[in-house]
């Protein structure tokens, strides 16, 4: 009557308990070793225990736009922060607005604090967009050395006539090769190469070329051009000031000027068509390692309208003549890195530059969050205490350790000696959450709250529950008059199933509130998810190999009366009778 | 423990129990009545939400005169609300007060100043937003949304409707008691709080569940035999895996109690009370629905159906014939609760009625309503 589901296999004969139960041992030790290794002796704290930063942002209104700081933006700055610090909504960061301009964001000891201040900071305007002219760092007089200009060929694109311009500046691509510029290429190289190696699931490249009127704008005027032409020439990238103010606030619907680093310490400015493809078209990004250079690069999948817009440049793009055949890859305004395109691309994009592990992962983070409504500037930095107390957390340590006190002397009285392999469940399952909260705060920011720590008890004693069923379990088996041994293997599937039954509830819970919501909510997802899968390891690695190892000792199987396995007290039926106790139980479903 | 043990003997083999179904209506009745008083309580007290999800003011100073702590009485004091303050690093204080508007603020502030003894003008006062704001609720809602579908979805396939239906329905009335306890208590909501209620959430389905798989279990093949109608073999479920049910739940508590009373009371962690106190209101509640709710409602759905229906004619189809032929073999000699005796049940036919003499049905009679 109902659909049958998951541990109904084989019954439980386990053939060597000994051995899962060392290997189990063995994780543990390594786990505890790894935490002293790593010296993480004590889970992170969250901001109500330990403490922490906090940084007041104050909104930019830039000139314009001061309508811009109102409170749908705020909120919507608030949310992007806050995903930004949270991450996987383990690290306990607070973010929220104060007064009409500023946001306060918090941070708990032990984060990052430099890392969490670039994150928040942020803007991250990302645009993708077509690279009309490139040239070493210094400002160019008109000199064919320093220049590399686009082919004439270049006209049938929207952009054409901005380039065209810059095309009467004399110069052919051929010089590319000559100019300062080399290193320009050599990166774009590197992803081009990688891109190459994505998955493109079109192949087809033409028709765009000639169809440019798709593209977004419309020919830029002569006098903009000559503008934009003036700027470029001035331009001097190795100059910080310049270099930060060249590509900010570009309208990303006109042509602009930008500096990027190619390699470290060489500046190339460009001349930038107009945006194509922006941050809110990626829907997730991520930093990885590059396989084929072994560098840092991050990885971009765009949305279902970001693919086609990315498809339609690059195959455009992949019809150019270098160095027309690049885009760029724009960050507040820097050229993050340029790659050239040969052909066409969808789905997916890579960004390579020179990354380290760090910025790859903040560059990851920040642009799958999306961009902020605003841009900011840090007020202030200041630390600020636990709201908290040490006095609230040992107190809730001290009450949860006589709360499991408790929980121990009950199944004493109760369980007698089967107690021991509870207590002892007990002990490994709170060692294993113990190490791995450790070891989870320098790997994700995991941190825990004060209701963090009661949940964690919570969760022990949820533990617990599942032994108690296995031993019911095992108990009901004795008093329908089996032995020990056997009743320890028949108990076991169907104690098995009922526990992985629970467990997967509680774990759908856990899953489902992770994948949708953000903030606290997640980061109880995640200890609940924790905690749940811990109780399966435990039970299934630890309790059931331990019982069937104990099962086999003379005190348990001989029934002695502290055991709590003895026949007579579980009102067991004498063997006489027991192929009718037999019957019996199976009796309501077949009589 | 050897009388315990024993009972648990007897409670498995149904020598002893508690009609859990045939008393349901009194239980029901329980319910709806605290649940009732959880609801008025929420309407008429409403809940007290916090700095978190409302906002409120944040004072700040450059200057400490008195603790931390002595500042937060202060503050509470001077607002009635809830404070939280917090030591800059600047040696100056933050204090942050829940539900105040600008004019209520600036009260707040003149008395703040009075009592920390500062020149009003060194204290900033500014409104703040919430932390927890609609986005993370929004979020949070559309969480709990898509659970309880895949939840009831699971147990549907996993079990079957009607104990998706009865878990659901236990469910909320956990949170409902839960969040109704809050209302009336007046404590003040807080991040913590919605944890705690989110544990119980996984407690309450997770102690349903394994009610139910037992339920499960004793009723596979109850269409082919003619003992016991659908709502006894529930009842006989539960009894048997009461101890289980006694103790898994006693474990599940234990701890929790001790972060109330201990921590929360002795201790004087006022924190920890706010969250203790929704998880062990919510692990009762979710440990008592289970078994006084939860299963007799599935037990009523159960026996609207028609194949229940016409097992439970043949049942007392039978009793009755076996009644008539006034050869109550084993007369039921144990029942222990006080379910009236003689009025059923004599063994059956089958020839698993040899053994009927230890597996008295203490609740057969509730065969018999008619």
């Amino acid at each position: 009557m109902a659909a049958p589901k998951k541990g109904r296999g084989p019954s439980g004969g386990q053939g060597k308990p000994g051995r899962t139960l060392a290997l189990f041992l063995i994780a543990m030790i390594a786990l505890t070793a790894g935490m002293f290794a790593s010296g993480e002796v004590k889970p992170r704290l969250g901001i109500d225990l330990a403490g922490g930063t906090t940084i007041t942002l104050k909104a930019k209104a830039e000139p314009g736009q001061e309508n811009a700081i109102n409170e749908t933006n705020m909120n919507t700055a608030v949310g992007i922060i806050d995903r930004r610090v949270n991450g996987l909504g383990v690290s306990e960061a607070e973010v929220q607005t104060q007064g009409r301009e500023h946001i306060i964001v918090n941070i708990p000891k032990g984060t990052n604090e430099k890392q969490a201040r670039e994150q928040v900071g942020t803007t991250a305007q990302l645009y993708f967009r077509p690279v009309l002219t490139v040239a070493g760092s210094e400002p160019t007089p008109p000199t064919p050395s320093a220049g590399s200009t686009p082919s004439a060929g270049a006209s049938a694109t929207p952009s054409a006539s901005a380039s065209g311009a810059a095309a009467d500046k004399g110069g052919d691509d051929k010089e590319k090769e000559a100019s300062p510029s080399a290193s320009a290429t050599t990166q774009g190289r590197a992803v081009t190469d990688a891109l190459k190696k994505a998955p493109t699931p079109s192949a087809s490249t033409a028709p765009t070329t000639a169809q440019s009127p798709e593209a977004p704008a419309p020919p830029t005027p002569d006098p903009a051009t000559a503008k934009l032409e003036q700027q470029f020439a001035a331009l001097n990238c190795a100059d910080k000031t310049q270099r930060s103010s060249a590509g900010k606030n570009a309208k990303p619907t006109e042509p602009t000027v930008a500096c990027g680093e190619g390699a470290p310490g060489q500046w190339e400015k460009y001349i930038l068509g107009p945006a194509e493809v922006d941050g809110k078209d990626v829907d997730d990004a991520q930093a990885a390692i590059d396989q084929r250079t072994g560098q840092w690069i991050v990885q971009m999948e765009f949305t279902s309208e970001g693919s086609k817009k990315f498809q339609k440049i690059t195959a455009r793009l992949s019809q150019q003549q270098p160095p027309m055949n690049q885009f760029a890859i724009v960050l507040d305004g820097e050229v993050v890195s340029a790659p050239s395109v040969r052909t066409t691309l969808s789905a997916n994009a890579e960004i390579s530059g020179n990354f380290t592990q760090e910025s790859a992962q903040d560059l990851g983070n920040i642009l799958s969050y999306g961009a902020l409504p605003l841009s900011f500037q840090e007020d202030s930095v200041t630390t600020v205490t636990a709201a908290l107390g040490d006095e609230q957390l040992k107190a809730g340590l001290i009450a949860g350790a006589i709360g499991l006190a408790l929980v121990i002397i009950y199944l004493v009285v109760y369980y007698r000696g089967l107690s021991l392999i509870a207590i002892l469940s007990l002990i490994a399952s709170a060692i294993l959450t113990y190490t791995i909260m450790s070891l989870l705060g320098p790997a994700i920011g995991f941190a825990l709250n004060l209701p963090a720590v009661c949940g964690a008890i919570v969760a022990i004693g949820i533990t617990a529950d599942s032994f108690i069923v296995y031993f019911e379990r095992i108990r009901d088996e004795i008093r329908d008059g089996r032995t020990l041994r056997p009743a320890v293997e028949r108990g076991w599937p169907r104690a098995r199933r009922t526990i992985l039954v629970s467990d997967f509830v509680s774990f759908l819970a856990a899953a489902v509130l992770f994948i949708v919501t953000v903030g606290k909510v997640q980061g109880f997802a995640f200890t609940l998810g924790l905690t749940t899968l811990l109780d399966v390891v435990v039970v299934f690695f630890f309790t059931k190999p331990l019982m069937t190892l104990m099962a086999r000792t003379k005190f348990f199987s001989s029934g002695h009366p502290w055991s709590g396995l003895d026949p007579k007290r579980l009102g067991a039926k004498p063997p006489l009778r027991r192929s009718r106790r037999v019957s019996a139980t199976t009796e309501p479903k077949e009589a | 423990m050897s009388r315990l043990g024993s009972i648990g003997a007897r409670l498995y083999r149904g020598e002893v129990g508690y009609d859990f179904v045939g008393k349901r209506m009194i239980w029901y009745g329980v319910s709806i009545l605290i649940t009732i008083t959880a609801v008025v309580g929420l309407v008429v007290q409403g809940l007290n939400m916090g700095i978190e999800f409302k906002g409120g003011a944040v004072f700040t100073t450059d200057r400490a005169t008195v603790s931390a702590s002595e500042a937060k009485e202060y503050a509470e004091e001077a607002s009635g609300h809830d404070a939280i303050v917090q030591e800059l690093g600047n040696g100056g204080l933050r204090i942050q007060v829940s539900s105040l508007d600008t004019k209520e603020a600036n009260k707040v502030e003149a008395q703040l100043a009075e009592d920390l003894n500062i020149p009003q003008e060194e204290i900033a006062a500014d409104l703040v937003g919430p932390s927890w704001g609609e986005q993370i609720a929004n979020k949070a809602w559309t969480g709990l949304g898509i659970f309880m579908i895949l939840v009831v979805v699971y147990l549907a396939i996993a079990f079957e409707w009607r104990m998706a239906l009865a878990a659901l329905i236990a469910l909320v009335h956990d949170l409902t008691i839960t969040v109704g306890i809050y209302a009336l208590v007046g404590f003040e909501v807080t991040p913590g709080t919605v944890i705690g209620l989110l544990t119980i959430l996984g407690y309450s389905l997770y102690d349903t569940v394994v009610v139910f798989d037992g339920l499960k279990e004793a009723s596979k093949d109850i269409t082919k035999q003619t003992r016991w109608t659908y709502s006894e073999i529930a009842n006989r479920s539960l009894n048997s895996t009461l101890v289980r049910s006694i103790n898994t739940t006693v474990v599940a508590l234990l701890p929790v109690a001790g972060l109330l009373f201990i921590g929360g009371g002795f201790l004087g962690a006022g924190m920890l009370n706010d969250i203790s106190l929704s998880l062990f209101v919510g692990l009762a509640a979710g440990a008592y629905s289970s078994i006084f709710i939860a299963t007799p409602l599935v037990a009523d759905l159960k026996e609207r159906d028609p194949q229940m229906k016409a097992l439970k004619k043949r049942v007392l189809a039978k009793r009755a014939q076996a009644a008539a032929k006034g050869e109550p073999e084993d007369g039921p000699t144990e029942a222990v609760d006080g379910t009236e005796p003689q009025d059923a049940v004599p063994a059956d036919a089958a020839p698993a009625g040899a053994v009927v003499g230890q597996r008295r049905q203490p609740a057969r009679g509730r065969g018999k309503r008619r």
